[in-house]
């Protein structure tokens, strides 16, 4: 048993609903409660209010996370209602707004939903205030009866009085329940005592996605609402010269041509449709800037030199990696590429935002719900207490809607037209050609061996760009971006980066980076850096171990003596997959961690003479801790192999004179059905610590397909994507 | 002016001939399970049902249409959700973000009605919509799914 302290300060307040009662663990003046006295002070912080119960029962559960298909809404859901011990058949989930967690002194804690932290990062106390908001209402109960709340306990929403049998329904006493006091303490279940958790129980939101009912941001509508299309400078660096509104204002529909800010321009017309085609129509004039004449084709020399330049930030050493190499038998050398790619959500970047003298309110997608809020703040030129941001379902993240450049525009066009809601929605060329894209880099992989083929020291060298230094700078430590090295860094040295270190050891290591940053803006894409660096890592041991003329899975084991856990979802796609087995198939294995989760899999391929690859099926292995819903964990499974296989198979963008090269899904390409092999996914939960899902597994595909190529051919395939090489 | 045949309802819309039917359906009527991916009849999101047949409809103006014809969107394919391509994608979870699923079930369904016994080897040829959630594993399930059931 687990039990939490440190919460009696916390008080139990009730905010009156249509429906019945909020219960939260809130302050007595919590602002939640409308009936509070506005002067009440300010609410004391890290104070709950996950849990509304209905008088019917229904169970409203608020996410502070950002569903976008990752099925964090149900996971977190199935949290809070396994401490409730509510019936799994009465819940509902609701979004707290940005504006609510601001004036709540950010009672629902952090809304990013980034980095695979959905639910590890909020796991604790959203199950604490399940099980706060149960003792409370097995408390209301066990007052009404006049008896001990020990003799009482809690199931499936009814209340039973355990040596009578009484029973009470959370709903007949959720009222009392929420004027009593917080619990002194909160008491955790036991792993071994779940009955939802870990339970493949069905996503809460589905049903609408299959009727066409689901609306996303761009299918809300508003009384008065104009739509816009915008169209920012397509050059890297450029800016707004000028452009001839005259030239279409008498197009269809249209209602104003507008100067969004120094880089963008939008046209405002009735409909999309007719404000998309006026802005094509639209004489535009783009002044050149930093970066437009970049080229992705020149930039490779940047990339090269950096692989050997004598400066470099150091993220992993271990031993003596020089003396390694003097004393090597055989040293194996290898460089990667990988190159820029774009997020390409099928729903592109978009928002609806009324501005008014007094209050700026906005609609959109956002993986970061405060973000958004600040944004919209600064872009309205208000206070942000008079400004409010409405989550709306994601059609699709992967870290491109954890920035904000949308949603700002958005508010700027509506600022130029006051008290008219307006929607602005980019064209898939606008998304292509304004994205966040995956950093480039190239690796420089060196492996000393010894004559009897044992690994005396591995060096990675980096080259290339780092995030951080493209739109966090504030989070670089003396230059330095940690985050580069996700998957490759030490353990035990910052707690910030646990989740991102390597699992093997070595007698000898030095991974280090050389920053060389385009002019070309980065962003979070998911998987982060954990995807090139698997296949730096992966098959790079893959090669070392044919040059050392020794298994590639015993290889890769004989160097995890320090890690069972590596070693056992390894061991396991290898047992799963039949490694080693004589079937005409070519098998290939990746073994990586990342976001705290280990990963495995195993490819199994056929290269035909032509050089075209056939992905017969991968059997996939993770051990993220805690299970919260196996389905789901397999589902995104199947997801994160299809957007790392793609990005393997066909995803770059390349910049000529500044400009994205590739504008739609005809010149960047998709995986579609008929490339996706079987998968079999193994959910090996091991216990004891909470992993992410949605991002760790999608390193572990690309390394064991390309691995898998290589068995199947004997040639190495070193630059992505693969649409560009010859196989054979 | 156009007049459609859309879901079993008769409707004129005030439209120049040249837009798109996607965006007649999206704008003017307010459809909007059918959704908006590419523009250029690439990924899919859009697929509705001409005549039965799965098309996409964000290239399809509105003028190439006599009004003759019958046209199906995600809202008109079942009353309730029943199709049974929508009981198999609820059985099975399919949807993630959920954004394609529109255009990725009319495609199934566009399939089934022209091949009721569809193997993977046709799903792979006429499912060609991009999602990139990745669900095409519980897609090509659902689609094998939807081939047992009933409306």
């Amino acid at each position: 048993m687990t039990s939490i302290a440190g919460i009696s300060r916390r008080g139990f307040i009730v905010g009156t609903g249509a429906t019945g009662l909020t219960i939260g663990i809130l302050s007595a003046c919590a602002p939640g409660d409308k009936d509070a006295p506005a002067d009440a002070g300010p609410p004391p912080p890290e104070v709950n209010a996950w849990v509304h119960i209905g008088t019917d029962d229904v169970v409203t559960i608020r996410i502070a996370r950002s569903e976008m298909g990752q099925g964090t809404l149900t996971g977190l859901a199935q949290l809070v209602a396994e401490e409730l011990e509510c019936n799994w058949d009465y819940v509902k989930t609701e979004y707290p707004t940005p504006g609510e967690n601001l004036a709540r002194d950010r009672v629902w804690g952090d809304f990013l939903t980034g980095g695979s932290r959905g639910i590890r990062t909020s796991q604790d106390y959203v199950r604490e205030g399940g099980a706060a908001a149960r003792m409370m209402l097995i408390q209301a109960a066990a007052n009404r009866w006049g008896v001990p709340a020990e003799e009482c306990s809690a199931a499936k929403s009814i209340i039973t009085h355990d040596p009578t049998g009484k029973t009470l329904r959370f709903g007949e006493v959720v009222a009392d329940a929420a004027k009593l006091p917080a619990p002194e303490a909160v008491t955790l279940k036991d792993p071994s005592e779940w009955e939802l958790i870990g339970k493949p129980v069905k996503r809460l939101d589905t049903v609408d996605k299959v009727t066409g009912k689901q609306l996303y941001t761009t299918d809300m509508k508003m009384d008065g609402m104009l739509n816009a299309a915008v169209k920012a400078a397509p050059k890297r660096g450029g800016t707004l010269k000028s452009f001839d509104a005259e030239a279409v204002s008498s197009m269809p529909g249209v209602k104003a041509v507008v100067k969004v800010d120094d880089t963008a321009v939008a046209v405002v017309a009735d409909y999309w449709w007719q404000a998309k085609t006026a802005l094509d129509a639209l004489p535009i004039e783009w002044e050149a800037g930093e970066g437009s004449n970049f080229s992705s084709s020149a930039f490779e020399a940047d990339l090269i030199e950096g692989l050997t330049a004598n400066e470099a930030f150091v993220g992993n050493k271990v031993g003596d990696v020089d003396a390694a190499f003097e004393g090597a038998a055989q040293v194996i050398e290898a460089r990667y590429n990988a190159p820029h790619q774009n997020h390409a959500c099928m729903e592109p970047m978009n928002a609806i935002a009324l501005w008014t003298a007094d209050k700026c309110e906005v609609w959109c997608p956002t993986q970061n719900g405060e973000a958004a809020l600040a944004a919209t703040s600064e872009a309205a030129d208000l206070p942000i207490q008079q400004c409010e941001v409405y989550k709306q379902l994601l059609g699709g993240g992967f870290g491109r809607k954890g920035a904000t450049d949308y949603i700002s525009q958005t508010v700027k066009i509506a600022k130029q037209m006051p008290g008219t809601p307006i929607k602005l929605l980019w064209s898939r060329e606008e998304d292509m050609e304004q994205g966040f894209y995956h950093p480039t880099t190239k690796a420089r992989c060196q492996g000393a061996l010894d004559a009897d083929g044992n690994l005396l020291g591995l060096k990675i060298r980096i080259s290339g760009q780092s995030i951080l230094a493209g739109i966090m700078p504030q989070a670089l430590v003396d230059g330095m971006d940690i985050v580069v090295f996700q998957g490759l860094l030490p353990s035990g040295v910052d707690p910030r980066v646990e989740d991102q270190t390597i699992k093997y050891t070595f007698p000898s290591l030095l991974v280090d980076h050389a920053m060389r940053n385009p002019p070309v803006r980065p962003g979070f894409w998911r998987g982060v850096n954990a995807n090139q660096n698997a296949i730096y890592l992966e098959c790079f041991m893959d090669e070392l171990a044919y040059a050392a003329g020794r298994d590639p899975l015993e290889f890769r084991l004989a160097h995890l003596k320090d890690s069972p856990k590596m070693a056992a979802v390894l061991q396991a796609v290898a047992d799963k997959s039949g490694w080693g087995a004589d079937d005409g198939l070519s098998r290939g294995l990746c073994g990586f961690y990342s976001f705290g989760s280990y990963t495995a899999a195993c490819a199994e391929v056929t290269v035909d003479d032509d050089g075209a690859l056939k992905m017969h099926r991968i059997v996939a292995a993770t051990d993220p801790g805690y299970a919260v819903n196996p389905q789901q964990i397999e589902a995104q499974v199947f997801g994160s192999f299809v957007y790392g296989l793609s990005a393997m198979l066909h995803e770059e963008i390349t910049f000529e004179e500044g400009e994205a090269q590739q504008k739609n899904f005809n010149t960047y390409n998709s995986m579609r059905i008929a490339e996706m092999p079987d998968v079999e996914t193994l959910v090996m939960p091991s216990g004891g610590f909470w992993g992410g899902v949605g991002e760790p597994t999608i390193a572990a595909a690309p390394p064991a397909v390309l691995n898998a190529i290589f068995a199947a051919t004997g040639k190495r395939i070193r630059q992505l994507p693969l649409k560009d090489q010859a196989l054979r | 002016m156009a007049t459609l045949k859309i879901n079993g309802q008769v409707m004129t819309v005030d439209v120049d001939e040249s837009t798109p039917l996607l965006w007649v359906l999206r704008e003017q009527l307010g459809l909007t399970g059918t959704k908006y991916g590419c523009g250029i009849a690439e990924c899919g999101a859009c697929t509705i049902h001409i005549d039965g047949q799965a098309v996409r409809s964000c290239v399809y103006p509105v003028g190439a249409l006599s009004g003759e014809e019958e046209i199906t969107t995600i809202e008109g394919l079942s009353e309730d959700g029943s199709h049974p391509v929508q009981q198999a994608w609820v059985e099975l979870d399919v949807p993630q973000c959920g954004y394609c699923q529109p255009g990725m079930i009319m495609a199934a369904a566009g399939l089934l009605n022209e091949n009721p016994d569809a193997t993977d080897e046709d799903i792979d040829a006429a499912i060609t919509n991009i999602c990139r959630c990745g669900t095409f594993t519980r897609v090509r399930k659902g689609i094998h799914l939807a081939k047992t059931k009933k409306a």
